[in-house]
């Protein structure tokens, strides 16, 4: 190895040594410590016993201790409604994002701060105050309702908090700010000479949409659509304030294991099944978008 | 006519600016482009040519008047539906899409089969000389690469016009001129209209059938090259096509008299009244011992070589500039006037163009 080859190393791992060590000792410590657990039996009251113990993921997955446990449907039930509101809210909060990105990207410079402040405005107030605000407007006897009774469209009130429809609602709230800045990143810098001269080659505005416009602006969709449905999996606050007792997602669920039920072994399980989940999307976002995102992204 | 491909009548659009006022890119312009013709707009940038351009493509709403190709009157239609093409400045090539795809991208939309399409883009890259490149990326290929992609895209559907948009101003010198050739032959390969907007007077003259050019969103002259050169209808067109050295005056007779008392000679017959003498730089020549042509003296400021001419800077006595363009090969002479600091520049009244007082 040359000198000066070996001086960029030398730099180059001073320079990734302070989050390299951090990252080794609080993420990947952590992490060895909940596999490991996860394959552990749950001590009786609480802890665990250091016994080799695979029905952790038995009971999620249909072979549970024959002792202890059943096999119970309901958390692959949990898991795929999870996933489901997970892709609602991606869904969603991408239709409300991508056309206001696209409008935003066409304001003036001054403008375009403006709005972008605005979006992210929500962040300096506290998470938990905001989606309670939302319960006083949901709830029974909240603004939504009222307004309703009082101008005489519905007879009684309606039933809006604790339905997967509020978990829906509260999610995109809290996510849009995610999905728009990756979004917004890739329309912005969309040059609209490529639109105009796919209109000028006889393309409709529709066909123009699906072939230049989309893939050139899927980079950041496929972005936002990954920081939006990862954390969107896991999340817990939103179902335990507007879903109320009656639905549980992935993220309640692992936290009751770990704090009412104290049995952290399960609950390690059911997290790395999350965990595995989207390592499984993340790769496939890895592998589309060095196919082809990466080449949008370059081109020009 | 016909023998017309593109009818503009009274074509007219303005803009508001941002501080409130109007700008007017179209002064109820009239042209007619005929067919097989190379025509070229030309003029400074803010002159209208671009917008020209654009209405004919359909990116720029008229405000009046109409536009018919073909006979058809295709004022109202979208970009989409107008037999009109155009290669963009950038090049606009689709990044996403390879040299082949981004070729066959008109036949594509027009729902041609694949295996035609296929036939059809390996002709036209053939005819821009990238043959054998489909499978490439824009990204892969130099500038003077890309221009050709974006030239083939924009003729393999057969548009009955082509519209450039100063596609050449990208590229580095040398490239530019053997584009210049061969965008000339192939529109005459193809038999089909060329629209090319430039503020580059070279390249107007170089490869046009006919020159508009524009100012103020008006075409001050529609012309051949030639005739745009040497007989300019006013002093915008004389002083943006070319060099020129401009003498306003009155005409009497066969002179010139100017207000500072200077005497141009000239062979246009029936002139009176006021005028300006046009004499090009490379109109003038040394005067030696005993030239009886009509002259001006100058002293000599600066004499520059640029290759195959010198050019003169000088001022008359009254101290109006004068520029001449001697060629190289009167080295000897050049070698004296650079002594004495002073020079005879001799004309032929025949090459003097009078420009009548222009209305306003």
């Amino acid at each position: 190895m040359s000198s000066i080859a070996f001086r960029r190393r030398a730099q180059l791992g001073l320079l990734l040594g302070p989050v390299s060590l951090f990252l080794a000792i609080f993420f990947l410590g952590p992490l060895a410590i909940m596999i490991v657990t996860s394959f552990l039996a749950p001590g009786l009251y609480g802890g665990v016993e250091w016994t080799w113990y695979p029905h952790n993921y038995g009971r999620i997955l249909g072979f549970a201790d024959p002792m202890f446990e059943d096999f119970d449907p309901v958390y692959i039930a949990i898991f795929l409604r999870s996933l489901k509101i997970a892709a609602l809210t991606v869904v969603a909060t991408l239709l409300v994002c991508y056309p206001a990105a696209f409008c935003i990207s066409r304001l003036s410079e001054r403008w375009k701060n403006f709005c972008l402040f605005l979006i992210t405005l929500p962040f300096f107030t506290s998470l938990i105050v905001r989606l309670f605000i939302w319960v006083l407007i949901l709830r029974q006897t909240g603004l939504v309702n009222a307004v309703l009774l009082n101008t005489g469209v519905v007879a009684r009130p309606l039933e809006l908090i604790y339905t997967d429809g509020a978990i829906v609602l509260g999610m995109v709230y809290v996510f849009i700010p995610f999905m728009f800045m990756p979004v917004y990143a890739s329309v912005e810098k969309l040059d609209w000479t490529l639109v105009r001269a796919s209109l000028d080659l006889g393309a409709g505005p529709i066909r123009t949409f699906l072939r230049i416009i989309l893939p050139l602006t899927a980079p950041g969709i496929a972005g936002g659509a990954v920081i939006v449905f990862i954390p969107a999996l896991g999340n817990f606050v939103v179902p335990a304030i507007l879903g109320g007792a009656k639905v549980m997602m992935l993220g309640n669920l692992i936290e009751q294991q770990f704090l009412a039920a104290r049995n952290w072994p399960f609950g390690s399980a059911l997290a790395m099944m999350v965990m595995s989940v989207m390592l499984v999307l993340l790769f496939a976002y890895v592998i589309v978008s060095g196919r082809r995102g990466i080449d949008a992204a370059t081109g020009r | 006519m016909r023998d017309s491909i593109v009818r503009l009548e009274k074509a007219a659009k303005a803009f508001g600016t941002p501080e409130g006022q109007t700008v007017t890119a179209l002064d109820a312009i009239d042209l007619t482009v005929r067919r097989n013709e190379f025509l070229t707009l030309l003029g400074p940038s803010g002159c209208g040519k671009t917008t020209l351009l654009q209405a004919i493509s359909g990116f720029v709403e008229l405000d009046s008047g109409r536009i018919l190709i073909d006979g058809e009157d295709i004022t109202d239609r979208p970009p989409y539906r107008r037999p009109v093409n155009t290669v963009f400045q950038n090049y606009a090539l689709f990044p996403h899409m390879t040299v082949g795809e981004n070729t066959g991208y008109a036949l594509e939309v027009a729902g041609v089969a694949r295996p035609e399409r296929a036939r059809r883009v390996a002709d036209a890259l053939r005819m821009v000389g990238l043959e054998g490149m489909e499978g490439r990326k824009p990204r892969q290929l130099s500038g003077g690469q890309q221009q050709r992609v974006a030239l083939a895209r924009a003729i393999i559907a057969r548009p009955k016009l082509l519209l450039l948009d100063e596609p050449l101003s990208a590229l580095d010198k040398n490239l530019r001129q053997a584009m210049q050739i061969e965008l000339k032959t192939l529109q005459h390969e193809l038999g089909i209209s060329f629209i090319f907007v430039t503020h580059d007077q070279q390249e107007a003259l170089t490869m046009s059938d006919r020159v508009a050019v524009l100012s103020g969103g008006r075409i001050q002259q529609l012309d051949t090259p030639r005739a745009i050169y040497d007989q300019p209808k006013n002093s915008f067109v004389a002083t943006f096509v070319g060099a020129s050295n401009l003498f306003e005056g009155r005409a009497e007779g066969a002179r010139l008299v100017t207000g500072d008392g200077l005497s141009i000679a000239h062979a246009t017959a029936g002139t009176s009244g006021t005028a300006t003498a046009l004499i090009r730089p490379e109109q003038f020549f040394i005067a030696e011992a005993g030239d009886t042509a009509p002259a001006l003296d100058v002293d000599l400021e600066q004499i520059v070589f640029v290759g195959s001419t010198f050019e003169l800077f000088g001022r008359t006595a009254t101290g109006r500039r004068v520029i001449a363009e001697i060629p190289a090969t009167r080295r000897n002479l050049v070698g004296e006037i650079e002594q004495s600091r002073r020079a005879r520049l001799a004309y032929d009244p025949a090459a003097v163009h009078l420009i009548p007082a222009e209305a306003a």
